[in-house]
């Protein structure tokens, strides 16, 4: 599998807030819930963070607009302190409701960003209006910003505001990346082989269309 | 066990909503409206209560930290206030509840989305500097879509707005695209891994 600068440089990250002795701070977004696939990702992506801060014994804040997520949230980061034999560090506090609406999550996460000082932010999942308000504000109080989403719209002021971007389908390849867990890999492989179809299908149609072959201009 | 069923539960349920979702039946569209609007409702009815329950507690026990006090007041007084008002007033359109609303909560959040035209302004100027070919290929293309939307455009040069549309219509909607087709791919391969139990990440520990 390729290297992903962004997904290369969360060592690095969780690294330098253990050397500052500041927090990480983990968002998933706005724009998603439980049901969403790139939630999913993103949970799966907080499951090796979480274990990496455990391991750094660094603190983890993860602030999040949907309770759902806040549950299954607080069990991944729970399962993942005790996977690395840190179970009672383990702070469900940390892993928190703020708001339901757009602009009161925007604030709330502004507003701990601001007084944390997080060394190290990561913005993964889907996300709308917020992300360049977040993203400015983490740029602000100097912090490293590894930002990855599904939207394809904010794409683009993750890829001016922080510092590694992980663009559409880097996030869902992320678990494998992270995990090396075989069959993980293996459905990362069937998603290139079907993107190579993909294109073969597209360049095909291209061409059947400008040649037209119904037509039978060919014949004379 | 304690892994096993909710696994089972999730596979059992996805595949027969992704069956039901495709099928004309008028029985499968009645399946899928229940599941996904009832139930769905009453999952995060319960959930809405565990995060505020959550947030109620979150923030009582830094208030007796003594961490960040006033925003920690600020934020329980906002959230019971709302539904005091609404269930000693009502709701209607003259109640304090509607005013709380209109006149606070509105104008706060317009506050806080207002700030992006100014981080807009703080990210471009960092974004559009000229030091790579990419980020000059993102400045040029910035200035052509920013000039095309003014007046100046069509002043300068009559086809100004033409060649804007083609940058978005063209190299932009097809890099987009590419990244759409991505993005949907890796959505089928992540739900696919969560209903056969590959990735089980979302279930958390087994105790």
């Amino acid at each position: 599998m390729r290297e992903i600068a962004g997904l290369k440089a969360v060592e690095e990250a969780v690294g330098r807030a253990t050397e500052m002795a500041r927090p990480v701070l983990y968002t998933p977004g706005w724009g998603g819930d439980i049901q969403r696939p790139t939630t999913i990702a993103s949970l799966n992506i907080l499951s090796h963070i979480a274990e990496k801060t455990a391991q750094y014994d660094c603190r983890l804040v993860f602030p999040t607009h949907d309770p759902v997520i806040m549950a299954v949230a607080q069990e991944v980061v729970r399962e993942s302190y005790a996977r690395a034999g840190q179970g009672d560090r383990f702070s469900e506090d940390d892993i928190c409701y703020v708001s339901s609406s757009q602009f009161g999550y925007a604030a709330a996460v502004e507003g701990m960003i601001t007084r944390l000082k997080p060394a190290s932010i990561f913005l993964l999942g889907t996300f709308e209006a917020e992300s360049l308000i977040l993203a400015e504000v983490g740029n602000t109080v100097g912090a490293i910003q590894i930002a990855g989403t599904d939207s394809t719209i904010q794409l683009a002021f993750f890829i001016v505001a922080c510092d590694y971007t992980l663009i559409g389908e880097e996030v869902f390849a992320a678990s494998g990346y992270l995990s090396q867990d075989a069959s993980i890999l293996a459905s990362v492989r069937a998603q290139d082989v079907l993107k190579i179809l993909i294109a073969i299908f597209l360049v095909g149609a291209i061409l059947w269309a400008t040649i037209d072959p119904t037509s039978g201009w060919w014949r004379f | 066990m304690r892994r096993r069923f909710p696994q089972i539960v999730c596979g059992l349920f996805g595949f027969t909503l992704f069956a039901v979702y495709f099928s004309g039946h008028p029985i499968a569209g009645a399946i899928n409206e229940t599941v996904l609007r009832g139930y769905w409702q009453i999952i995060f009815a319960f959930a809405l209560l565990v995060g505020v329950v959550s947030f109620a507690r979150f923030n009582l026990g830094a208030i007796a930290r003594g961490s960040d006090r006033p925003y920690r007041i600020a934020s329980l007084v906002g959230l019971f206030s709302m539904p005091f008002l609404a269930l000693v007033w009502g709701i209607k359109g003259d109640s304090p509840f509607i005013w709380v609303f209109d006149y606070v909560q509105v104008p706060m959040q317009s506050t806080v989305f207002a700030l992006l035209a100014f981080f807009v302004a703080s990210a471009s100027l960092r974004g559009f500097r000229a030091r790579s070919v990419p980020a000059t290929v993102l400045l040029v293309s910035a200035l052509l879509t920013l000039i095309s939307r003014s007046d100046l455009g069509d002043v300068l040069f009559a086809e100004f707005s033409d060649v804007a549309e083609w940058v978005r219509d063209a190299p932009s909607m097809a890099a987009r695209r590419a990244i759409l087709i991505g993005i949907g791919l890796g959505s089928l391969t992540t739900s696919l891994r969560v209903l056969l139990g590959l990735e089980r990440t979302w279930l958390g520990s087994d105790s």
